[in-house]
Formats: structure tokens, C-alpha cells, sequence
């Protein structure tokens, strides 16, 4: 982890003789990256750029488009659905993110003390991480279900509710479902990363501001948060951003019913181009997420810690 | 010492302090929300797992039987999974398609990390952003263009479509993670080479690799684990039952338009699962602290 912490642009000592020692090496270095980069600029960065043109077209599956300028937008712009998906995803993401958030915090504060079997714990906390989402999700279908499920089951033995949740037939309750799911999928991560971030502040700091008479809520305040910013940045930028696209959790139980109460804007942007053939709107869609996804990368990046972590580096 | 702070809380507490904290108080704010993450984390695969040896009978009469138990637990419900449908098929499938774009995205990364992390070539810094920012690219966007690219390059309802798509999000991945390893190993040695006449191809096999071993295996278990995961691409390019991989199959084949065979589906997920919770529990070291590792940098 030391020699991690080195920057891209740092000083290297050495570079000088190094460099000399190999001459040739932008055109080896090209060579070297040639795999990777026929590999993204075909398949990652040429459908990026059709994507966009897609956008622009009408094409339909079996059929080529021609280019119809923004009325695949404009169409976008008055569509009552569409608006309610980006509400959906928006409401999606801060709720997951938030819940997310707090929960793996808790959960890492928890793990980080000091426990029997502490190492074990930590294996089987990230099991919800490791298996397929979609397997996962078809569990959750299946403990949400509508007649037999266990947690409705269970609050009618404990007598707080008479008859069955319909956990996923219920606009509210379908959102607040999904939700639920996908904070459980994403708990691990974020705890296993911020005890990562805990196990690096030095006891000793704690130890001072018990001494000088801190509470338990000041030391967490004044010291674990400002240490945790960093880490928690980038965690948080990633879970918003796999957040914001999620497909799969909501594809598995809802397909962004009732009544489209739970479509995001990946799933309509499935739905409207694949089953419904209309490749153009369906890539309108999509690019319609490009700058809530560029807003949300530039916020972590300007607003919360200006970290060279993006380059792999450190500040 | 007791006197002078008695802790409240204990929120990141480590080490030194620890003889503040009595039992009753730990129980409370340390061991009964732990019992409480884990239920609720661990709850959907004791779940999987109990409906999947459930005998149909059971699995709806909550009156009779208790839901959190299996009185006559059946193999039915897997019988049924691996002898009448294409279960094992597309077990198969996901099992080639991850092995082969693992291996694929591995070669590529390696390669790449490398380039960038030692040759210091003009402009590397920003291939390394470039990288970075490919892996920020979510495959929901991706996949309508690639679904039309996939069509056109006659790859569609193939593995091939899949194997050569899934580096997308792997090659990212894969190349910062070993980025990171690759700058842990000192110049020295590689200079010491360098003097000593290796070519940079001999450097790479002799000495960066093999001191990179538990980078590379933690980036092949994360390749593996991504493209075993893998939803939308497959959902997308895949049409035949035959060809499916096991995320797509258990949702599209196994859910029948009435009946829901809930047995049979929970056991699909639950051996979906195995292989890489498997593979998960042999490194899980070597995956936590990569995942921390690479977040970390």
C-alpha cells in the first residue's frame, strides 16, 4: 500500500537514467496498450459516440433510421412517462445512496471494534456483494410476494398488520421495495470500503480527544468523519453512479411496474428499444442520463475532494 | 482512568480504549445490531436455500407449517432444474463466457497497466484518466448501440458477442486494479534488467508478473465474478434458450406466465450463486483487501 500512495505526476528520482535506458519506449508503450485500446475504442468508445447518433435517428430494429434532429427529445420532453422515470430514478438513487450510506457506515463502525471471529464476519458480510444481483433479486421476488410472502407473514404472526403487503403491486410500496433490495445488495460495499478507511486512523487520535474530554459523538464528528471523507467520496461517486443505471435489480422484480410507478431510465430505455423496437428513443434515453452521470462525477470530484484517486493516485 | 473519561460511545474505538467499554454496554451498541446486519443480510440465502428443498405443499401452507422450516425436504425442484431443463447448459455457457473474456481482459490489462504504470510513454497519464473513465461508463448506456454493432458484426445469439463485449467493463477494471500492483514493485529491479540486456517483454514475464501474483489473481476473480454477474448484455444479445447464461436463463425460461415454480427457481439461483461464492470464500482475503485496495488509492 506505501508505494501505492506515489502520485502519477510525482517526482520520480530515477526517471532520468531510466529513461535513457529505454529509448524506444512511446512506440513500445503503444504496442503494449494496443489490446486494451482496440478492445475500448471499438466496442466501448465507437458505440458511445453511436449511441449519441442514435439518438438522433428513428431507426428500428430491422430497419435503418434517418436523422430526424431532436424530435426524439422533443418527443422525450413532453412524455409524462419519461418524466416520472427520471423522478423514479432520482428518488431511487438519493434514497439507495442515502440508506447505503448510512447503514455501511453503521455496519463498519461495528466491524471495525474489536470481535470474536472479526475476519469471519467480515467474509460473510460481503456475500450479498459476491452472488449475481438478478439471483438475488429473484429471492426478493420471491420474499415480496404478493400472497406468500414471509415478512407480510411474519408481521401478521406479530399481529401488526391483518392482511398481506402488497409489496410490489403497490406504487409506493413497489419503490420502496426496490429500494429496500438494492440497499441490501449494496450495504457490503460500502461497509468493507469505509473499514478499510477506519483501520488507517491511528487509535492514538481517539485516545487524545478522550483525554482532552471529547464525547463518543465528538471524536465521531471531529475525527472519524473528517479522516473518512476522502474514502467516503469515492465510495458514494460509485454507488450513485451503479445506482443511477441499475437495470438489473428492477428488470428482475417490478419491469418498472405498477404502472410504471418503478421504471428507471435504464429499464425504459430497455423497454423502449429492445421489446419495442425503437432503437432511436431508446438511445435518446440513455444519452439522457449522460449528464446527471457527468453532474454527479464533477460534484465528487469538485465539490467534495479535488482527489487524484481518478488517475489511481493520491493526493 | 475510568473516572476521568467514561466513554459514552464507542464509535471507532480500537485498540487502547477498549477496557472503558463494560459488557451490557457492548451488547447493546456492538453485538445486537451486528446479529441484526447479519439476519437481515443473510436472511435471502437461508430463504433461497430452504425453498429450494421444499416440497410444493409446504412452500404455500403457512397454516400447517411453519415457513422457516422444511419438514420433508425434497430434491425435486432440482431434479427438475438440471434433468428437464437447460440448466446445465447454461451453467456451461456462463462458466466459457467468463473464463474466456476473463482471460481476454486480463491479457489486454496487463499489457496496459504496464505500459502505463513503468514505460512513463508521452501521454500515459492521460491513457491512465482514459481508463478511469471508460470504467465510469455504465453498460445501460451501452447497450443499444452495442446490441445494433453486435447485430451488424453477425455476432448476435452467439458467445462471441458476449466474450467480446464483457472486456469493456473488464479491461477498466482489471487495469487499474493491476496499475496499482505494478507501482508497489520497485524500479530496481526492473533497472538491474534492463542493464542487464532484458528486452521490456522479458521484464514483464520475469519479473513484473510473477511479483504480481495476488494482484493478478484478485483481478481474474473480479473479471470472473463481473462477467459471471453479468445481466444486460446477455439479456440483450442472447436469443436462443440454449445459449443463454444463467442470470438470463433462471429469469426468462424458468418463470413460466402463471406459475411461478418457486422451488425450482430459488434452487437455479441458489447453484448460480455457487460458483462464485466459491471462488469468493477460497481468496476472500486476497478480494477484500483488493476491493479496499483499489478504492483506497
Amino acid at each position: 500500500m506505501v508505494a501505492i500512495t506515489k502520485g502519477v505526476a510525482a517526482p520520480r528520482p530515477r526517471r532520468g537514467r531510466f529513461s535513457r535506458l529505454s529509448e524506444n519506449r512511446t512506440v513500445l508503450g503503444a504496442g503494449f496498450l494496443l489490446p486494451a485500446a482496440a478492445i475500448l475504442l471499438v466496442f466501448l468508445t465507437y458505440p458511445l459516440g453511436l449511441g449519441v447518433w442514435l439518438g438522433f435517428t428513428d431507426t428500428q430494429i430491422g430497419r435503418p433510421g434517418v436523422f430526424v434532429g431532436l424530435e426524439n427529445y422533443q418527443d422525450l420532453w413532453q412524455d409524462t412517462v419519461f418524466w416520472l422515470s427520471v423522478t423514479n430514478t432520482l428518488i431511487y438513487t438519493i434514497g439507495a445512496s442515502v440508506l447505503k450510506f448510512a447503514l455501511g457506515l453503521w455496519l463498519a463502525l461495528i466491524l471495525n471494534e474489536k470481535l470474536p471471529f472479526k475476519a469471519f464476519f467480515r467474509a460473510i458480510v460481503l456475500l450479498p456483494w459476491v452472488v449475481p444481483t438478478v439471483l438475488s433479486a429473484i429471492a426478493f421476488w420471491w420474499i415480496y410476494d404478493a400472497q406468500f410472502s414471509i415478512i407480510s407473514w411474519l408481521l401478521m404472526r406479530l399481529g401488526l398488520i391483518h392482511q398481506p403487503i402488497n409489496f410490489l403491486g403497490d406504487p409506493n410500496a413497489a419503490r420502496a421495495s426496490v429500494i429496500a433490495a438494492n440497499v441490501w445488495r449494496g450495504i457490503p460495499f460500502v461497509a468493507i470500503t469505509l473499514l478499510a478507511g477506519l483501520q488507517t486512523i491511528s487509535p492514538s487520535l481517539y485516545e487524545a480527544a478522550t483525554l482532552d474530554g471529547a464525547s463518543g459523538w465528538q471524536r465521531f464528528r471531529s475525527i472519524t468523519l473528517p479522516m473518512l471523507t476522502p474514502i467516503i467520496a469515492v465510495v458514494m461517486t460509485f454507488s450513485v453512479l451503479f445506482t443511477f443505471t441499475d437495470f438489473q435489480l428492477i428488470y428482475v422484480l417490478t419491469r418498472g411496474g405498477p404502472v410504471n410507478a418503478t421504471h428507471l431510465m435504464a429499464t425504459l430505455s430497455f423497454q423502449r428499444a429492445i421489446p419495442g423496437g425503437h432503437l432511436g428513443e431508446g438511445a435518446a434515453i440513455a444519452v439522457a442520463m449522460i449528464p446527471f452521470l457527468l453532474g454527479a462525477v464533477m460534484f465528487s470530484y469538485f465539490g467534495l475532494q479535488r482527489r487524484r484517486w481518478q488517475q489511481g493516485g493520491r493526493d | 482512568m475510568a473516572q476521568v473519561a467514561p466513554a459514552r460511545d464507542h464509535a471507532g474505538d480500537d485498540g487502547g480504549m477498549d477496557y472503558l467499554q463494560r459488557v451490557p454496554r457492548r451488547l447493546v451498541t456492538v453485538y445486537l445490531p451486528l446479529l441484526v446486519f447479519l439476519v437481515v443480510l443473510l436472511f435471502p440465502f437461508y430463504w433461497m436455500t430452504i425453498t429450494a428443498i421444499k416440497p410444493n405443499d409446504e412452500l404455500t401452507d403457512y397454516a400447517n407449517f411453519s415457513p422457516f422450516w422444511v419438514v420433508r425436504p425434497t430434491l425435486d425442484h432440482i431434479k427438475y432444474l438440471l434433468f428437464e431443463t437447460d440448466y446445465p447448459g447454461w451453467l456451461w455457457n456462463t462458466m466459457v463466457v467468463a473464463v474466456s473474456a476473463t482471460a481476454i481482459s486480463l491479457l489486454c490489462s496487463v499489457l496496459a497497466a504496464y505500459a502505463i504504470e513503468r514505460m512513463r510513454f508521452s501521454g500515459s497519464r492521460y491513457v491512465g484518466l482514459g481508463i478511469f473513465l471508460a470504467y465510469l461508463v455504465p453498460p445501460s448506456i451501452l447497450f443499444i448501440p452495442l446490441a445494433l454493432m453486435v447485430f451488424k458484426l453477425g455476432l448476435y445469439d452467439s458467445k462471441w458477442a458476449l466474450i467480446l463485449t464483457y472486456p469493456t467493463f473488464l479491461v477498466p477494471f482489471c487495469t487499474w486494479l493491476l496499475m496499482g500492483y505494478f507501482r508497489s514493485i520497485p524500479y530496481e529491479l526492473e533497472e538491474c534488467a534492463l542493464m542487464d540486456g532484458a528486452s521490456r517483454w522479458q521484464i514483464l514475464l520475469r519479473i513484473i508478473l510473477p511479483l504480481s501474483v495476488p494482484g493478478l489473481i484478485s483481478a481474474a476473480i473480479f473479471a470472473f465474478t463481473l462477467s459471471w454477474n453479468e445481466f444486460i448484455y446477455a439479456l440483450t444479445f442472447i436469443q436462443s434458450t440454449e445459449n443463454k447464461t444463467v442470470p438470463v436463463g433462471v429469469l426468462t425460461e424458468l418463470v413460466r406466465s402463471d406459475v411461478y415454480e418457486w422451488g425450482s427457481l430459488m434452487a437455479g439461483a441458489l447453484f448460480g450463486s455457487l460458483p462464485v461464492v466459491v471462488l469468493y470464500s477460497f481468496f476472500v482475503e486476497h478480494y477484500v483487501s483488493s476491493m479496499t485496495g483499489a478504492v483506497k488509492e
